[in-house]
């Protein structure tokens, strides 16, 4: 028997410190498995290699996707070509589709941050009646589905004009039960009362001690929830499936699938073109999330340890 | 010190009214909105009437929409169990430190989640191709029988195998971050006591996992139940194996916007939330028994 109890999901240390100490202390301490890195290479292969191929896909001609082997070039790459023809299709509209990704995911994602982050610690460091209630509520609705919600906002939306207008995109976005979650357990381990309580001796106001410490503080779970945010808006596809109807208002994903839906069915005229626009499109609407997440990847992993362990 | 004490219980609402005021608008009214919509019924002559819990029954009754809740079960008792182990399994292999190049391993496994699941699916969907296909071109070299992804029987692991892709990276990832925030101590005074790796990980990590595995867990029923994107992009390249109730949330989708059966989608996809629900709450009941008090 062992000496020590397993702890109960309530070891929550200083986020950000933590990792960072146990990687020091434990790097000298062990040696390394080959086998082991050489099964987890193979499963990396697995999940790497399907983007491989995307890129690889990007540099050919649809004729040469469909007549040369798929994991590697044909003769003739073409990846500037593919890339002028995905940028000029239809009036260019694709570059219509990956601003409007940018403005819905950008904004979707920064409103929902701020608003879960003062939400976050309004409901953990504030006792006020309805507290509890209040926040089960909002817990409660992560397990609404999006169907659940999306046809009957859709004709709310429909009876005050929002439909095809960025709005619809937007505004359901802002709101992250989730995020909210995260927010909560994290202010409630990142914020010391003490220092509200000297900040307030000190006659600073509420909001100017959430807006200059508060928020400070919170920067880490923060980032998590911008991040999330964005990475769900930005991938979001059924939301802005029902609620747009005009192509030059699409974001990424509703406009490659449409071009989808084109390169499937037509096999004559322009279309025949559409396979290596739709790859090429999706190669490159891939890149700026896996930016965003390899840069921003110390934040969003201390972030998500304290929401993944105290529940 | 009784001001002191007053002003920031007075500002805890103020920070959490803008939230709760869209949530209001965003959440709650348009629930409320499709529960009065469910019960009424447009008909053919004579406009729209209130007919109660008709839509219900005749939702209880519907064989395409069982067909397609039982294909969603199926999917997650299979797909779910398999992801969540492997999210395990190179959670621990990442937390053990024998791994070389650890956070290349780690970053690569999470990449397909920030990959959008139109894309994914697009891919996937070539990928599998039975003409174009890299897996149909080696087989085709090595003059194999071509694996039939796309075809009936295939269809929902082939869909697994796709969800699994895009998630797993995020469910080990969580997982992991529960990990690194295990002290040291504990290791090391188990090390004392004679433990080996394989206890450590038993005894130790896995009771400190609980609080994160179930909420990956939760985010799965929600997920798999939800299943919508991926079938609904293949359905446009493999139209006969896929047909539009393929999924219950497919169905409702269908019968909103293409039959315009508004009513009777509001109270498909009620139905399909209160099921989502129900599970949700029967896993963190068992979760919250188990744990030790």
């Amino acid at each position: 028997m062992t000496t020590t109890t397993p702890p109960a999901g309530g070891v929550v240390p200083a986020a950000d410190k933590a990792p960072k100490a146990a990687e020091q202390r434990r790097r000298p301490a062990r040696r390394t498995s080959t086998p082991l890195t050489i099964a987890m290479l193979a499963v990396l292969a697995y999940f790497l290699l399907p983007l491989l191929w995307l890129l690889i896909a990007s540099t050919k001609s649809t004729r040469d996707l469909i007549n040369t082997f798929g994991l590697w070039f044909s003769d003739a790459p073409q990846l500037l070509t593919n890339i002028r023809l995905t940028f000029t299709q239809d009036d260019g509209v694709f570059a219509h589709w990956l601003l409007n990704t940018v403005l819905y995911a950008g904004v979707s994602a920064v409103g929902a941050a701020i608003l879960a982050a003062a939400a976050g610690y309004g409901f953990a460091k504030f006792r006020f009646r309805g507290n509890g209630a209040a926040f089960n509520l909002v817990l409660g609705a992560v397990m609404v589905p999006a169907t659940a919600l999306a046809i009957p906002t859709y004709l709310l939306f429909a009876k005050v004009g929002l439909v095809n207008t960025p709005w619809a995109i937007i505004l359901p976005s802002l709101v992250s039960p989730f995020g909210l979650y995260l927010m909560r357990v994290y202010a409630q381990d990142a914020v010391p009362d003490s220092i509200l309580e000297a900040a307030r001796m000190d006659g600073a106001g509420e909001f100017r001690i959430f807006s200059q410490i508060v928020l400070r503080l919170l920067a880490p779970g923060l980032v998590t929830v911008l991040l999330f945010t964005l990475v769900a808006t930005w991938n979001n596809y059924f939301l802005p499936l029902i609620m747009l109807n005009d192509p030059d208002l699409y974001p990424v994903t509703v406009g490659l699938s449409s071009w989808a839906a084109q390169a499937q069915n037509g096999g004559a005229g322009a279309s025949s073109d559409m396979l290596a626009l739709v790859v090429t499109g999706s190669m490159i609407s891939v890149i700026p999330l896996v930016v965003a997440f390899l840069m921003l990847q110390r934040y969003w992993q201390s972030g998500l340890a304290t929401g993944g362990v105290k529940q | 010190m009784a001001k002191h004490l007053a002003r920031p219980r007075s500002a805890g609402p103020l920070f959490i009214a803008p939230f709760m005021a869209l949530f209001l608008l965003l959440f709650l009214a348009p629930l409320g909105y499709a529960a009065y919509l469910s019960l009424f019924q447009e008909k053919l002559v004579g406009g729209t009437s209130f007919v109660g819990l008709d839509n219900y029954v005749t939702a209880l009754k519907d064989p395409q929409l069982r067909e397609g809740v039982i294909r969603v079960a199926t999917f997650f008792v299979i797909q779910v169990p398999l992801m969540l182990l492997l999210a395990l399994l190179f959670a621990l292999a990442l937390d053990s430190g024998l791994l070389r190049l650890s956070r290349v391993i780690r970053l690569g496994i999470f990449v397909p989640y920030a990959v959008p699941s139109v894309v994914a699916t697009l891919m996937w969907g070539y990928l599998y191709g039975p003409d174009f296909g890299p897996f149909a071109q080696l087989s085709d070299k090595l003059s194999l029988p071509a694996p039939h992804f796309l075809t009936d029987s295939w269809m929902l692991g082939s869909l697994a195998n796709i969800v699994t892709w895009e998630f797993v990276g995020y469910n080990m990832i969580i997982l992991y971050a529960a990990l690194r925030t295990i002290p040291q101590d504990l290791y090391e005074a188990a090390a004392l006591d004679g433990a080996g790796a394989w206890r450590i990980a038993w005894s130790i990590k896995l009771p400190a996992l609980r609080p994160a595995l179930t909420l990956t867990l939760l985010f799965s029923v929600i997920g798999s139940f939800q299943l919508f994107n991926e079938p609904n992009l293949l359905l446009k390249i493999v139209p006969d194996v896929i047909d539009s109730s393929y999924t219950a949330n497919l169905y409702a989708y269908t019968l909103a916007f293409t039959s315009q059966q508004i009513n009777y989608a509001a109270a498909v996809s009620f139905l399909l939330g209160l099921l989502i629900v129900i599970i949700s709450y029967a896993f963190l009941l068992t979760a919250n028994r188990r744990r030790p008090a």
